[in-house]
């Protein structure tokens, strides 16, 4: 609860603290986020999971909730997918569905109270437990560098090595010599932008709505009517969170499709 | 030394508010004319409204993302404070 803590300020900076394992020196390379490690696989397993059922489980005859469930989900990212990119999307549509999947469950967690994790961590004497893994910079960045790693490999194997070469020196403005070097640092900054701007945007919103939840639940630190106001405002926030939960997901898969469609295309 | 301290408090107090009101600003204004450029569409094309809707959360979401990291960065600010350090 939020009355164990000595100040608000010490609340805030211990559910804002990973759990963090070192291994080696430490530093940058040697420290991990063990609760954003342990979290985003549970999810990933349970992700995988319920698709996994739902995939066994599936008939052509009348399908149940769930099977419906999965179908609308499906559907509706193939759709969206096809919108953005009209080629074979074999691989770019399964790409999407696992990015949003993935991204929703990690944003789901959101919505558990946060001091309902702290107070259960609490017993089993874990100092700190982030359980919302896309509050963790690693994580979204994570997966928008890997989304950048996919628009570097499309690009070659769509324009080959040359092609991709010689757009990124001739692109935005022309083929004469004179403007290789402006051509090239404007092709640079576009493309560190994407992943830059993908992995902070989705970290920027989770981490924004998770600090709103603890200042609401620092309002519960004063006791009496505030604690019920708190809860009240928390159970608002939480309604309102669900659309940026979904929002947030959809964005990062759709601009994810959109960046890797436009790397098949030719200048 | 407590005067470092509060002139430092003092200034960020300052710059959070900067960086919500600014914020919201900008958000408020894109989100009011993309608003009302979806509803001048929606009310000349109905059939439109499904397509339309699609980009408008979207861009919905892309619109907030720049107010919602500005407000992220500023409750660190106010909270955890990392400016301090250099006066301590």
């Amino acid at each position: 609860m939020a009355s164990s803590y000595e100040s608000p300020s010490e609340y805030i900076s211990h559910h804002l603290t990973n759990l963090k394992i070192t291994t080696g020196d430490g530093g940058f390379w040697g420290t991990f986020n063990l609760d954003s490690l342990v979290m985003s696989v549970i999810l990933g397993v349970v992700g995988l999971g319920a698709f996994w059922l739902a995939a066994q489980r599936a008939t052509s005859g009348v399908p149940g909730r769930f099977q419906g469930f999965i179908e609308i989900v499906l559907e509706f990212i193939d759709n969206t997918v096809k919108d953005v990119f009209p080629g074979d999307r074999s691989f770019l549509a399964p790409l999407a569905l696992t990015i949003f999947v993935l991204v929703f469950m990690m944003n789901l967690m959101d919505l558990i109270p946060i001091d309902f994790v702290a107070v259960l961590m609490g017993w089993l004497h874990v100092p700190h437990w982030k359980s919302v893994p896309s509050t963790d910079l690693n994580v979204t960045f994570a997966m928008s560098f890997t989304v950048f790693m996919m628009i570097i490999y499309f690009s070659f194997k769509a324009k080959g090595v040359g092609g991709f070469i010689h757009e990124l020196f001739t692109a935005p403005f022309g083929s004469n010599p004179l403007l290789w070097i402006p051509n090239l640092a404007i092709n640079i900054i576009e493309l560190i932008a994407k992943p830059v701007s993908l992995g902070m945007r989705l970290f920027g919103n989770m981490y924004a709505g998770e600090l709103v939840f603890m200042l609401l639940g620092l309002l519960g630190m004063l006791g009496g009517v505030y604690t019920a106001g708190s809860i009240v405002l928390s159970w608002g926030w939480a309604v309102f969170h669900i659309l940026i939960i979904i929002l947030q997901a959809f964005i990062f898969m759709v601009l994810s499709s959109v960046y890797i469609a436009m790397a098949h295309e030719h200048h | 030394m407590a005067q470092y301290i509060a002139l430092v408090q003092g200034y960020m107090a300052f710059g959070i508010g900067l960086i919500i009101g600014l914020g919201a600003l900008g958000a408020c204004i894109g989100i009011g004319i993309m608003g009302s450029k979806f509803l001048e569409s929606a009310a000349r094309q109905p059939e439109l409204i499904p397509q339309l809707q699609k980009f408008m959360f979207l861009l919905a979401g892309l619109i907030d993302a720049a107010f919602l990291i500005g407000v992220g960065i500023a409750m660190f600010f106010g909270f955890a404070n990392p400016l301090l350090t250099a006066v301590k």
